[in-house]
């Protein structure tokens, strides 16, 4: 692969290697974007929700003992409403909601971060290759998003699951795999879009191969757009793993918030009318996948300056 | 009395603080059976100008001054008053007939609604028949209504936009760039329909192209913008084969006419671009790119005087014309 | 007054030699292909994918159930048989394969039957008004965008489609069922209707509505959110557009103007868009059938994961699956019949 000669280093703070100015302008761009960002009133308020849950699962363990969540230690009275010993009430063992919701954050934000990477990945992955390849390779990469695109989500997802076992790593993988065509058709729209630009043709003349063009072109362009997708691929995957965990998929040996919706479902605590053990992951849920929708939003907005897709 | 008159008319676009006069006291007349060119480079407010003849300018505009169409000012009229006369008493044929037309309707239905709307007593048989006469005019047969938008060609749009223009029997047609988008060939065609109905009609036309060949012979007067402004004024062939404001000689030496020897020597182009309407220069807005500008230029704004039926604003022009 | 005479032959008279058929064919054989090919793959998909996993295949439908050693032994022979036997044999009849439901001890089939209905009931009520209230919504906030209306209402949307579907309708339970504080709960904590009331007479007809009312509003309002966003972002798309100016040039008013012009144009995008939320709607139907106890597929299919019931499972997956494939392709075709780009 040919590459671009490189002059003299000079000291001071003119970059003059061309990798040098690539990475000068990136860090322009870099805080020009991150200084719009935080005009926006609902970006901002999407990050302090995020960074606020963020804080709480990482601090959980500080502030409430693992053996807080085990139910033969269990202090409470069962399904006893909010109180000052207990502010978010108990369940239906007696053991603190407010200790369970914190500790199910760590595994709601760990599953979803970690599925979305998983997804991106794949679908990127594929979606360029599924652009720049055309002919037979492309197309039936095309033709498999297509088809995953198409299959209802939840079915394949339960029938992976089944599959699978339930376990964390599994369940990632779940969600991981069943999420990625959304990004891939997306990124492949995108792909064709830069393909059609006519440096990429430059850079082929030039004896730029395959792998060359699509990593070192063609991501760099297709990046914002996966930097957006990514923020909502996001909220999906904390949607899904509360729905599979719910359904009694998830990982049995973490509380996640799905987990403690599930068993507050199958206790009875709807009967009991205990709207403070459904409603407190129910809400922790609402919003971290709100403050991920808004960010995403913002992120949209600013790389997309029409405004008209919104 | 003029069947179009703008009297001393600005537009003014407000944006985050910042005013940007778009339009910059305007004054123009055409009369019935007149046809008046409005020329100029992208940004001169030529469009934003004759928005206001069907007061569609955006809201963010704000004008002054008065647009008189038959004697009403029309920035005074009720809404209801001013839906009333568009297309009835002024239509426009847009720019880029591209996308004008609702893809998913039929030509004929759409050459058919403004005609059930300014006379809703109208039967659907007369407005068939109407719509027919209206296809044949431009040069389409009748059953070209069935079709829609996107079975046609550039041209075939067009001159469905110029039907569509006359459907109401209007005093007065604002055809904003119509050929622009066009091959030359197809560019021809389209002209020589306009040109052809205005006369055979007696409506008032307003053309606006940047362009000035085109309007030369398409035209009776021709107007001159540049930065908002008139700079150039008079009778057709005056302005094209004599301009006086050397950014009107500009325009009239960048679209050569094939076969007149004067063109062989004349100068391409002109440096620069035109001016940001919120950043104008001082004086003359036109100073930086002129190829005759003098010490004053840039101090004073010259306003637009009559020299016989040529107006022209240029200090260096005028001063010529009276030592003449 | 012919000022001009066409020149030329007409442009589509000049139509690629495609073959004999017209566009509009072409475009519905191409998209019942590609529904097809899709089935297939999902049919075989479904087949390895129980298959070519790790372990020991029984395992599977044997966890965690004691299962007779006969049906164990039956299990056992069919799955030994070659890989390609099977395929045969699934492919000949992808919903029983031989093995009845293990938990039913009944025809796939005939486990499923009845559940049909109910499911059918429950989803397409919720769709039905969902569509018609998303859209309205949707048209009326992207109409006059950043107006007060859009930002309530599209904050409250937002909101709308942060929440797991299955969680609101538990609140919704707890609140208008069971009833919270000093409201008392008035609607039905679960099923389509009372026991002991005959369903097919006009009262039990009532009974049912009763019935559906919460869990057709939790459906509702999910799905509504969805389709109000996606309507909205259409009439946006269509604001920008240049008929839209020729149309009050002419002088129409804005709500004519929005009506016939905008609205036509942005509901071809919205209604595929809609139909290919599908997958979505499903899932909505899954879980609300579970909390809300009604006996439609979707209780059953949670049902089937408690065992797990693996054939009853493959049954459902296939089952889900080609009636989304089977509606996108409605959806397709009636594109193509709504668009006159596509059509002529």
């Amino acid at each position: 692969m040919p590459e671009v000669p490189q002059g003299p280093e000079i000291e001071g703070p003119a970059p003059t290697s061309a990798r040098a100015i690539v990475w000068t302008r990136r860090r322009t761009a870099m805080s020009a974007f991150l200084r719009r960002f935080a005009r926006s009133r609902s970006g901002m308020f999407g990050l302090f929700i995020l960074v606020f849950f963020v804080l709480v699962a990482l601090t959980a363990p500080f502030f409430f003992p693992r053996t807080v969540l085990d139910v033969t230690q269990a202090t409470g009275q069962p399904f006893s409403p909010p109180s000052l010993e207990f502010p978010l009430g108990t369940d239906d063992s007696g053991v603190s909601v407010l200790a369970l919701v914190c500790w199910g954050a760590r595994i709601s934000l760990l599953v979803g971060l970690a599925a979305t990477v998983l997804s991106m990945f794949i679908g990127t992955t594929v979606g360029i290759s599924a652009g720049h390849y055309r002919g037979f390779g492309g197309g039936a990469l095309d033709r498999l998003t297509d088809w995953f695109l198409v299959i209802p989500y939840l079915p394949l997802a339960i029938v992976l699951a089944t599959v699978l076992g339930r376990s964390l790593l599994n369940i990632i993988i779940v969600i991981g795999v069943t999420s990625w065509p959304g990004t891939a058709r997306l990124i492949r729209a995108q792909t064709l879009s830069v393909e059609g630009r006519p440096y990429l043709e430059r850079a082929k003349a030039l004896g730029a191969g395959n792998v060359h063009q699509m990593t070192k072109h063609v991501l760099p362009n297709v990046m914002p757009l996966v930097l957006a997708n990514t923020t909502l691929a996001v909220s999906i995957s904390i949607l899904s793993e509360t729905t599979l965990s719910f359904l009694g998929l998830g990982d049995p040996d973490n509380v996640s918030w799905g987990s403690i919706l599930e068993q507050g479902f199958a206790s009875g605590a709807i009967s009991q009318g205990a709207w403070w053990y459904l409603g407190a992951p129910g809400v922790c849920v609402v919003l971290v996948v709100l403050s991920f929708n808004l960010i995403g939003r913002a992120i949209e907005e600013i790389l997309d300056p029409r405004g008209d897709a919104h | 009395m003029a069947l179009l008159e703008f009297d001393d008319v600005s537009v003014t676009y407000r944006s985050r603080g910042a005013d940007v006069p778009a339009v910059r006291n305007v004054s123009l007349s055409v009369d019935a059976g007149e046809s008046l060119g409005i020329a100029g480079e992208s940004g001169c407010g030529k469009t934003t100008l004759t928005s206001t003849v069907l007061r569609m300018q955006p809201k963010t505009a704000r004008v002054t001054g008065e647009v008189r169409l038959d004697g009403q000012n029309v920035l005074g009229l009720s809404w209801g008053k001013v839906r009333a006369l568009r297309w009835a008493q002024a239509s426009v044929v847009f720019q880029g007939a591209m996308h004008a037309l609702n893809p998913v309707q039929r030509i004929g239905d759409q050459l058919a609604e403004p005609i059930l709307l300014h006379s809703p007593k109208t039967s659907k048989a007369k407005a068939d028949t109407k719509v027919g006469e209206l296809l044949e005019m431009v040069g389409l047969p009748a059953r070209r209504a069935q079709a829609y938008p996107h079975q046609l060609s550039g041209g075939q749009k067009q001159r469905v936009m110029i039907a569509m223009a006359l459907a109401c029997g209007p005093r007065l047609i604002v055809a904003d760039e119509p050929t622009t988008a066009l091959d030359v060939m197809v560019q021809a065609q389209v002209l020589d329909v306009i040109t052809a109905l205005v006369k055979d009609l007696g409506v008032g036309l307003v053309f606006i192209s940047h362009d000035l060949s085109v309007l030369s012979s398409t035209c009776d007067r021709i107007a001159v913008m540049y930065a908002g402004r008139v700079v150039e004024e008079g009778p057709a062939a005056d302005v094209f084969d004599r301009p006086k404001h050397p950014y009107a000689g500009a325009l009239a030496g960048a679209f050569p006419r094939i076969g007149d020897t004067r063109f062989r020597y004349a100068p391409a182009g002109l440096p620069g671009d035109p001016p940001f309407p919120g950043d104008l220069p001082s004086g003359c807005p036109f100073h930086p790119r002129c190829p005759r500008v003098e010490a004053r230029c840039s101090a004073t704004e010259p306003e637009l005087l009559a020299i016989g039926d040529h107006k022209t604003a240029c200090l260096v022009a005028q001063d010529e014309a009276v030592q003449a | 007054m012919a000022l001009l005479t066409e020149a030329g032959p007409h442009p589509s008279a000049a139509r690629r030699s495609g073959g004999a058929l017209s566009p509009t064919a072409r475009y519905v054989v191409n998209r019942v292909l590609a529904a097809i090919s899709t089935l297939v793959f999902v049919v075989l998909f479904n087949f390895f994918l129980f298959r070519v996993m790790p372990g020991d295949p029984i395992g599977l439908y044997t966890r965690g159930r004691n299962m007779d050693p006969d049906q164990i032994r039956q299990l056992r022979a069919a799955l030994d048989k070659p890989l390609l036997q099977q395929l045969l044999e699934y492919l000949r009849n992808p919903f029983s394969q031989g093995v009845d439901s293990v938990k039913y001890h009944a025809p796939v089939w005939e486990v499923i039957g009845p559940r049909v209905g109910p499911t059918l009931l429950l989803v397409g009520t919720a769709t039905l008004v969902a569509t018609i209230i998303g859209v309205w919504l949707g048209i009326r906030s992207g109409w006059n965008r950043g107006g007060r209306f859009d930002k309530v209402s599209t904050s409250t949307t937002l909101v709308l489609y942060s929440m797991p579907e299955f969680w609101f309708g538990m609140i919704i339970l707890i609140v208008f069922a069971v009833g919270i504080g000093p409201f008392p709960g008035i609607f039905p904590i679960g099923g389509l209707s009372t026991p002991g009331v005959d369903t097919s007479t006009p009262a039990g007809w009532l009974d049912v509505a009763w019935h559906l009312v919460l869990p057709v509003t939790t459906l509702a309002v999910i799905y509504l959110a969805e389709y109000s966003l996606i309507m909205r972002a259409s009439i946006i798309e269509e604001t920008g557009q240049d008929y839209l100016q020729t149309a009050r040039a002419k002088g129409l008013m804005d709500r004519m103007v929005r009506k016939r012009h905008a609205v036509p144009n942005a509901m071809l995008p919205t209604m595929t868009l809609v139909f290919l939320n599908l997958g979505f709607v499903v899932g909505g139907a899954i879980t609300i059938e579970y909390v809300f106890s009604i006996n439609g597929l979707g209780s059953l299919t949670v049902d089937a994961l408690s065992g797990p019931d693996v054939p009853l499972l493959q049954a459902l997956f296939l089952l889900f699956s080609a009636a989304v494939i089977f509606a996108n392709l409605a959806a397709d075709l009636l594109y193509g019949y709504f668009d006159p780009r596509v059509r002529t």
